[in-house]
């Protein structure tokens, strides 16, 4: 499996052709799809005619950026026009978006062959990609695993090599989470670096998209390609994007000072002694490298699980009651008034956890239960908040497992939402504080199953989280190692 | 605690029609993680002020000047039923 870089130097030295190349990556795609269900659209013909363009460009001698040719899968919560987008919702079976989200317009204009939509959780509700409405996603290193979630589809697809690239969004977790689970990188940049114009909205607060690739500089190209202001969105940040890649050095070690704070409160009950020995050894190896090593202590950071699923269904029911039947989207056939419409719409529209969030949020909210739900969460994110400042006034980076356990089996999970929720427990707490945070395989369980290292940084520090990231990934072994399917 | 008949209360305000089996799984599951959300109340943010937003940024703001739209055909083509240049709904008001 090609990196970004390599395929880039095959098509500038006419190797081969974006076709070609394009072909190839849809051939495997497809056939891998029937055992690993990645995808929910395969958009060859697109992606065959963004090729051309880009052959076209090569053949009249002219530069092409470093994206220009390389294929993609896009999480299917990223509107792309012309192309069925479902968020893996029934009620958006048939939607046809009328616009291009930015980030999908950005990664056309840099040349990226976009080869598909991938799976999700519906409206990227979920950690396992079970709630999918149309299909279950496999994890590639056992078929009988999850992929994670939300973000499962895209995650799977790179561990494969379906495609090489592809992005995800992350409101909990649902970038980090399945790249911890399918051994690739995966990282949530800073709330407001990247747009969300196009990002069907889950938890609006929340949300942010982000990258994964096999390796760290893949992702680094990639976020390149996607972060920067945008006058679509209101939450973005007008601040200049470094060129990610590019400081990325083979020979990079961290800075004598580089100061690592390790989470005290992710290690001990409920974490699997194969995660915190993994994590452990991989803290090793960064202090091998010259980085110091401190424990730091973030005591409201278990009380970010319970934070986050107040805030998130709140913010996701009023997100979602625009599905109402009328101007988009699934209707209810048998309906004599518009009230009968929205609600045996949305009844047969939204599946199970979906249901349960807007039921959440929507209680959250209600008159009487405001001030001891909703407003008590927003209180404790400040607290969590907080205790990422003082923590950043002592290191660069903190540390902790990426998940708690290894990739659970399909259907482990699917009666006991809470249980399944506590998978997030360590990345929920980076969303609520709108920090950028990645996953890096560290290590395998002794079945085999990829373990995910997480890595937080301060406000916009993204350089220093993946110069870190890839000063480790460079001094070890594990992402040279890829699943036989 | 919820009872079913809240669970249909806050059904009816999300706008949503349960079956009866939904009701009685929802009422359990959403008493399992209302008291989850317990564990809060032993936080004191009596002096607290919330965060509705984790990185501030300041009032975006444009120009409110009139833009045409050149997508207004692909939206109607979403439309689950349209008449000409309007979205059609089932009756809204009650005869009589």
């Amino acid at each position: 499996m090609a990196s970004i870089r390599e395929l880039h130097k095959q098509l500038i030295q006419k190797e081969r052709t974006a076709v070609e190349l394009a072909e190839s990556t849809l051939e495997s795609l497809q056939a891998l799809e029937p055992k690993l269900h990645s995808f929910l659209s395969v958009t060859a013909d697109q992606a065959l005619e963004q090729a051309r363009q880009v052959d076209a460009k090569i053949a009249a001698g002219e530069a092409i950026g470093m994206l220009a040719g390389i294929p993609i899968g896009i999480k299917d919560n990223m509107c792309t026009q012309g192309i069925r987008t479902t968020c893996g919702s029934r009620i958006l079976q048939n939607f046809v978006p009328p616009y291009e989200s930015t980030v999908t317009q950005r990664l056309k204009a840099a040349g990226a062959v976009m080869v598909g939509k991938t799976n999700l959780d519906e409206f990227a509700m979920g950690s396992s990609t079970e709630n999918s409405a149309y299909q279950v996603t496999a994890n590639p290193w056992d078929l009988e695993r999850v992929p994670g979630g939300s973000s499962g589809g895209s995650a799977a697809a790179v561990a494969a090599g379906q495609c090489p690239i592809a992005l995800g969004s992350d409101t909990g977790g649902s970038i980090r989470q399945p790249a911890s689970f399918c051994g690739v990188v995966g990282m949530k940049p800073t709330y407001g670096l990247v747009s969300r114009y196009g990002l069907v909205a889950y938890a609006s607060s929340l949300d942010q998209i982000g990258p994964f690739g096999r390796t760290v500089e893949d992702a680094a190209i990639l976020l390149g390609a996607i972060a920067g202001y945008d006058p679509k969105d209101s939450t973005s940040l007008k601040v200049d994007i470094p060129d990610y890649a590019s400081s990325l050095r083979p020979d990079f070690k961290p800075r004598s000072k580089l100061r690592i704070g390790i989470i005290k409160e992710t290690f001990g009950q409920g974490l699997d002694a194969v995660v915190e020995s993994a994590v452990t050894k991989a803290v090793e190896v960064l202090q091998s490298l010259g980085a110091e090593i401190q424990v730091i202590s973030c005591p409201q950071f278990r009380y970010g699980l319970p934070t986050y699923y107040i805030i998130a269904p709140s913010e996701a029911s009023a997100n979602l009651a625009r599905y109402d039947g009328v101007k988009y989207g699934y209707r209810v056939e048998e309906a004599d008034n518009l009230l009968t419409m929205y609600a045996k719409t949305r009844a047969q529209g939204f599946g199970a956890e979906v249901k349960r969030r807007i039921m959440i949020g929507t209680y959250a909210l209600s008159a009487g239960y405001y001030d001891a739900y909703y407003l008590k969460a927003q209180k404790v994110r400040t607290l969590i908040k907080r205790d990422f400042e003082s923590a950043f006034q002592q290191v660069d980076v903190l540390i902790c497992p990426t998940s708690p356990t290894t990739a659970f089996k399909a259907g482990e999970k699917t009666d006991d939402p809470l249980s399944m929720y506590l998978s997030d427990l360590m990345t929920i707490p980076v969303n609520l504080a709108g920090l950028p945070a990645l996953s890096i395989p560290c290590g395998f369980d002794e079945q085999g199953l990829p373990i995910g290292m997480q890595m937080i940084g301060n406000v916009l520090k993204e350089d220093v989280l993946l110069s870190v990231a890839y000063a480790y990934e460079q001094a070890t072994p594990w992402h040279t190692r890829t699943p036989t399917i | 605690m919820i009872d079913r008949e809240q669970v249909r209360k806050v059904a009816h305000l999300a706008r949503l029609e349960l079956t009866d089996e939904e009701e009685t799984q929802f009422s359990g599951q959403l008493n399992s993680i209302l008291d989850y959300f317990e564990q809060l109340s032993e936080l004191d943010t009596n002096n607290v002020e919330p965060t509705a937003r984790a990185i501030d940024v300041v009032n975006m703001t444009r120009v409110d000047a009139q833009e045409s739209y050149e997508a207004r055909d692909r939206i109607l083509e979403g439309a689950p039923d349209r008449d000409d240049d309007f979205f059609r709904v089932p009756q809204i008001l009650n005869e009589g």
